[in-house]
């Protein structure tokens, strides 16, 4: 791919950010109720005060300025002050994110790393009691609502066998410094092995449910797509070169075989965005989707506008990651 | 023939075994190839050409099977060869290009790519990994010149898709070349060609023949490609042959109904007034044929006698044809 259609890729990439602050900004100025009381409460307060806090917040400001200041403020990462915490919103955020993060990546590396290879090897072996194995897996890997597994999953390895913590991040005995704010690399950078095993025992439950349904997608994908490549005449013509079977189907096949893969997994990476919430919930994870949860309940607007605002923002980059990337893997086609 | 053969085929048989039966893709096929020969096969779609060289290369896939015959490949039996010998066979000593380049080529990679790759598999010397990777690179290049690509050193970084059919079509020659192979087997190299490329495609492989000195199979529809560049010809219908000999013959004096047939339906640029007949009805699915002549419900000659399987009848020393009415004796 050449460096120009990437730039321009990039450049429309502005407009549709626009249009998500555009829309996160008419949800903030159209909600119903009076921020100013939303954010005094039950104080008393006088008119004067209630003007100066009005003026504080930029609200006596015509429309298009508001934006304007929203907009600016956004880009520094400005996000006004959470109702409640009386903390800004973007410090509440910033201190949530790393373990949302990390719960993300390990749950996609998860799903990826079991969805790929039994996604092959189901093709491969199609017809075969494997390729059904992989099927009926994936069948409840998509119907089974997350809230249940991960309670039967907390129920059968925390509850029952006592193997794995039933929530948090990681036990109180354990304390690392923060390099990275991920804690399976900061437990590592570390040197504690001990708490390495304590943070990935705490995270693989949470990981594993929240990676399932992406999973059992993406192992769907990539059968489908690899047993139309397998009968492909470029797969034969490799045959008839002389190449051996491995080279054929890891280079050969699953090279054309991942393109959808990798554009579902994209995709699929958003809808992890709100799988979180429930996961997070179900494992006490500390993480961005708890923090969203705990916001609705007490309508804490600042606070759910930047998360809709971050997970929008981080959707419409996926995608652009699936673009790229479905390019290079495709080079038929030009951005 | 008295001269060795460099490919002996006897009574092979392949097979798919599908829910609607046993479809007898090819049923019976002797044929042998000689060295620095070049053997046109000819016969209309789904006769079994493609299957029956498919099968000589190892290539057949479920729920297809070779279930008889011998595929004798100088001292080597093939049917019974060790998957790996075979692995190391294809693309090294015998070597096939397709009916469809642009199929037939991996999207993902550049042409340079796809024929280093094969020069890489079958190189056996020593010497570190990346100057194997150089000296295949380097070659990939000359393979390409030497197929008619022109500015082949830039050419070579390009993916398929960037490339003419005609083009594409010199790069599956140049794959198959580009280990030097004994026998090259042209599936229909010029179908999916306007007549102009067709020429010079045909031209190219002629050309490469007579430097290399390999032998040749071109699989065609068109008996007019194989009277220009074949020294024998080999005609299939439903599985089967049905005639075979030394092309000028063959051509001037069909022996078999369908040759006949199929050389009726050649336009002949050069005599405008002759009629294009094509033959009436299509080539039956071989499964569940019944005993007898295959071509029998098509066939303009057709007798009482032709109701039985009908077996291979020689004509003189060097032809053969599958018809009551061919053979020196009646
Ligand atoms: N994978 C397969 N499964 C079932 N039947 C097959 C398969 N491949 C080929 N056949 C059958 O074998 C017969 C011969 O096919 P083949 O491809 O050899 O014909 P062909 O002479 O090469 O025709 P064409 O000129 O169209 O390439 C056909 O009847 C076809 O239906
Ligand atoms: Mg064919």
């Amino acid at each position: 791919m050449q460096l120009r259609t990437l730039i321009e890729r990039i450049l429309q990439l502005i407009p549709v950010l626009l249009g998500i602050s555009i829309i996160v900004f008419a949800m903030i100025t159209l909600t119903p109720g009076d921020p100013v009381e939303i954010m005094l409460g039950d104080q008393i307060s006088t008119p004067e005060q209630e003007a100066a806090l009005r003026r504080d917040m930029g609200l006596d400001l015509p429309v298009h300025e508001r934006f304007f200041r929203f907009l600016s403020n956004a880009l520094v990462g400005d996000f006004g002050n959470s109702f409640f915490h009386r903390r800004p919103v973007s410090d509440l955020i910033l201190e949530r994110l790393p373990a949302t993060i990390e719960l993300t990546l390990v749950a996609m590396l998860i799903a990826i790393g079991t969805a790929v290879p039994l996604g092959v090897v189901a093709a491969v072996k199609k017809g075969t009691l494997i390729d059904r194995i992989a099927t009926v897996a994936s069948i409840f890997g998509v119907s089974l609502p997350g809230f249940w597994f991960g309670l039967l999953l907390i129920m059968l390895f925390a509850v029952h066998w006592h193997i794995l913590p039933v929530a948090g991040r990681i036990g109180y005995d354990f304390e690392v410094p923060k390099v990275t704010y991920l804690l399976l690399i900061d437990t590592i950078l570390a040197g504690r092995l001990d708490s390495f095993l304590d943070a990935l025992g705490h995270l693989i439950l949470p990981a594993v449910t929240l990676g399932l349904p992406m999973g059992a997608i993406l192992m769907r994908v990539t059968r489908t797509s690899m047993l139309e490549v397998l009968d492909q005449d470029y797969i034969a013509f490799a045959a008839a070169k002389g190449l051996g079977r491995m080279r054929i189907l890891i280079r050969h096949a699953l090279t054309n075989a991942l393109i959808p893969t990798v554009t579902v997994a994209a995709l699929e990476t958003g809808s992890l965005l709100g799988g979180n919430m429930i996961v997070e919930t179900i494992f006490g994870w500390p993480g961005l989707g708890r923090l969203v949860v705990e916001a609705i309940f007490s309508r804490n607007y600042p606070i759910i506008q930047t998360a809709v605002l971050l997970y929008a923002v981080t959707y419409v980059l996926l995608n652009f990651a699936a673009d790229i990337v479905y390019t290079l893997l495709n080079p038929r086609v030009k951005l | 023939m008295t001269e060795a053969q460099m490919l002996k085929v006897r009574g092979l048989r392949t097979t798919f075994r599908t829910r609607h039966g046993a479809i007898k893709a090819v049923d019976g096929v002797d044929l042998d190839i000689g060295y620095g020969e070049c053997l046109g096969v000819v016969g209309e779609s789904g006769s079994g050409k493609s299957v029956a060289f498919a099968s000589i290369m190892g290539l057949v896939r479920p729920p297809g099977r070779i279930e008889a015959g011998s595929i004798m490949f100088e001292d080597r039996e093939l049917t019974t060869l060790d998957p790996r010998e075979m692995q190391r066979l294809r693309g090294k000593e015998i070597a096939m290009t397709f009916q469809d380049a642009l199929t037939a080529l991996n999207p993902a990679f550049t042409v340079g790519n796809q024929i280093a790759e094969t020069i890489i598999t079958h190189d056996k010397s020593d010497g570190s990994k990346r100057d194997r990777i150089r000296r295949a690179r380097a070659r990939a290049v000359e393979m390409m010149t030497l197929v008619g690509i022109p500015d082949a050193s830039r050419r070579v970084n390009d993916y398929p898709h960037q490339f003419s059919g005609g083009m594409r079509q010199r790069i599956m020659i140049a794959i198959a070349l580009a280990c030097r192979p004994k026998l090259l087997i042209a599936d229909e190299p010029t179908t999916a060609l306007d007549v102009t490329i067709q020429a010079q495609v045909l031209d190219l492989i002629a050309e490469i023949r007579a430097t290399l000195g390999m032998s040749v199979v071109i699989i065609t529809h068109d008996l007019g490609v194989v009277a220009e560049h074949c020294h024998r010809v080999l005609v299939m219908y439903a599985g089967q042959v049905v005639e075979t000999g030394p092309t000028e013959n063959v051509v001037a004096e069909p022996r078999h109904p369908y040759t006949s047939g199929l050389l009726r339906s050649i336009p002949r640029l050069n005599d405008r007034n002759a009629r294009i007949l094509p033959i009436k009805g299509t080539v039956p699915e071989p499964i569940n044929l019944p005993d007898e002549c295959r071509f029998r419900p098509r066939c303009p000659m057709s007798a009482d006698g032709c109701r039985v399987p009908i077996a291979m009848r020689k004509i003189g020393h060097d032809r053969e044809a599958r018809c009551i009415f061919a053979g020196d004796e009646p």
